[in-house]
């Protein structure tokens, strides 16, 4: 499949993951086997990791929290940041890491049951690591947009039902 | 007491109805339906366009422009037409700022035609044409077009239907509801018909911006010869999903378009100030917006015609537009019965054929301005509905 095909097949799913192979073939006027091939090609290099659903998760259970940990490393000789990236990474609590440029190096997201857990996770299990110096911690309050999908905006159809 | 009856005129009388307005009565009868029958994008105006509007406001720029338009406006239109159709009309004299396309056409024609002309209107075709021929006092003459041409209007057709009255013919391509679009070699044959006769052309080229299959659109205008005799009708509704803007525009030689804008200065002084402003950056900066949007719009096309084709429907594949225009003749019922149960059992909305010209009978009319995932859903109800009827 020529590069051109296989980012818009890549934007398709990164919308919607759900899409058959059938469908995607239409879409971008190759046939089902290409498609095929080209997702399992995609999935063995690694640039197709996973597939997931994006959920409005405060309407599933209400008390659930999630968290943006921004913290500031010492870090250790010959090693820099993987060895702690990697720590951290091991929590299932943990649902992102990232390494970033600015005033704080790493960025995690945590998500737990309530509230009181995840300044528990942070307090025992992040704060005391190895190399951290210090965290702050950010409670998301409102969810507006993420992945590009819209939380709770009026998305009906305004056009009339007909026209010419 | 007033009898209305005899106050109004024949020919205002005489209008039929248009075939979609029944329809929508019936449509919005009915809870829950899935529409697949707009004639507008799903996308919103480009937000830069939407600003500059506020901006605008703000400023409090709320008066009457020039007649034919803000002259910015006029010159961004001619650029725009010298890019993609390669013709040259001065911004001052040949180049008109209309309410919508409709306007145009409707300007258009009131400046041609007389009392007993013919205009010949190739036909399945938008509803508009032929009751402003009517109300000029005109005879709109049909031309078919047929699926095995792709519903393309040929030289044949035409030939058939010239007489020494006619005035005009209408181009509308690409095409609503068929999805037609008449490429380069086409329109010649056309051309060649009208060589030599004082035939005009009022050439509707809304849809210019949504074409696939490397089909780049090709205006009657630039082909030799051919600028003398056309109007061009185009406007910012659909390339720029502008609809509710009313903006758009008519193009062509100094004569007809001064007779133009005199009607166009008695009847609507000028088109939308604000409208207008906003329109100035569509033109000069949000082409790769289009871009994107005829991007989308393309797999959505290819993802219908499949899907009915695959159903067992016919569905020739449409080159412009935002429509597909399945055939139904298989199914034993009329394109009428066809959508009304379709809406009543599946609740999904689909325009019947006839509703743009007899020779739209047998057909529906597809849009796909519509999310995938909202097309999907729409394609599964009337694949349900083929196998129920089969029983």
């Amino acid at each position: 499949m020529e590069d051109n095909t296989m980012n818009k097949l890549l934007d398709l799913l990164r919308q919607n993951a759900r899409l058959s192979n059938a469908e995607l073939a239409a879409m971008l006027g190759s046939t089902e086997a290409e498609v095929a091939a080209q997702i399992k090609q995609l999935e063995d290099d690694g640039i197709l990791m996973g597939y997931t659903a994006i959920i409005n998760e405060e309407t599933v259970d209400e008390t659930r929290v999630t968290a943006i940990i921004d913290i500031k490393v010492a870090p250790m000789k010959g090693k820099g940041f993987d060895d702690l990236a990697h720590t951290i990474m091991e929590y299932d609590e943990v649902d992102t890491v990232f390494l970033l440029s600015g005033a704080h190096d790493l960025s995690v997201t945590v998500t737990g049951t309530s509230l009181r857990k995840v300044a528990q996770f942070v307090s025992e299990r992040l704060s005391t690591l190895d190399g951290v110096i210090s965290t702050a911690t950010h409670f998301i309050l409102k969810r507006y947009k993420e992945k590009n999908h819209v939380f709770s905006e009026d998305t009906t159809d305004e056009r009339s039902l007909v026209s010419p | 007491m007033i009898d209305y009856e005899k106050i109004i005129p024949d020919k205002v009388k005489n209008i039929q109805p248009s075939g979609i307005r029944k329809f929508f009565d019936i449509a919005q009868q009915v809870e829950g339906v899935i529409s697949l029958s707009v004639g507008e994008p799903d996308f919103k105006t480009p937000w830069a366009v939407r600003k500059e509007a506020i901006r605008i406001l703000e400023k409090g720029k709320t008066a009457y422009t020039a007649n034919s338009g803000l002259a910015e406006l006029r010159s961004a239109i001619s650029d725009y037409l010298r890019d993609t159709i390669h013709t040259e009309y001065d911004p001052n004299s040949e180049i008109i700022v209309t309410v919508g396309g409709s306007e145009a056409i409707d300007m258009a024609l009131r400046a041609l035609v007389s009392a007993g002309d013919e205009v010949l209107v190739p036909e399945p075709s938008f509803v508009c044409y032929s009751p402003i021929v009517s109300m000029c006092g005109g005879i709109p003459v049909p031309i078919v077009t047929k699926r095995e041409d792709n519903f393309r209007l040929t030289a044949e057709a035409l030939k058939e239907k010239i007489t020494p009255k006619t005035k005009a013919l209408v181009l509308p391509f690409p095409n609503n509801p068929t999805g037609a679009v008449m490429r380069r070699e086409h329109l010649e044959a056309i051309a060649e018909v009208l060589k030599g006769t004082d035939i005009m052309v009022l050439s509707d080229e809304i849809y210019s911006e949504m074409t696939y299959n490397g089909a780049k659109h090709v205006s009657f205008a630039e082909l030799p010869d051919m600028r003398e005799r056309t109007i061009v009708i185009n406007g910012f509704s659909k390339s720029f999903a502008m609809t509710g803007w009313r903006l758009g525009f008519a193009a062509g030689p100094r004569p007809v378009m001064k007779q133009m804008l005199k009607l166009h200065q008695y009847c609507i002084m000028s088109s939308p100030t604000v409208s207008q402003y906003a329109a100035i950056v569509a033109m000069r900066s949000c082409r790769d917006e289009v871009d994107k949007m005829v991007e989308e719009y393309d797999m959505r096309r290819r993802l219908l015609v499949k899907g009915f084709n695959d159903m067992g429907l016919d569905c020739f594949e449409p080159e412009g537009a935002f429509y597909v225009f399945p055939c139904i003749k298989s199914t034993g019922m009329t394109s009428a019965e066809f959508c009304e149960r379709l809406i009543y059992d599946k609740k999904v909305a689909v325009v019947p054929g006839n509703a743009f010209g007899e020779s739209g009978e047998g057909f529906v009319r597809v849009s796909y301005a519509y999310s995938v995932q909202h097309l999907t859903t729409a394609l599964g109800r009337i694949r349900e509905f083929l196998e129920d009827i089969k029983k």
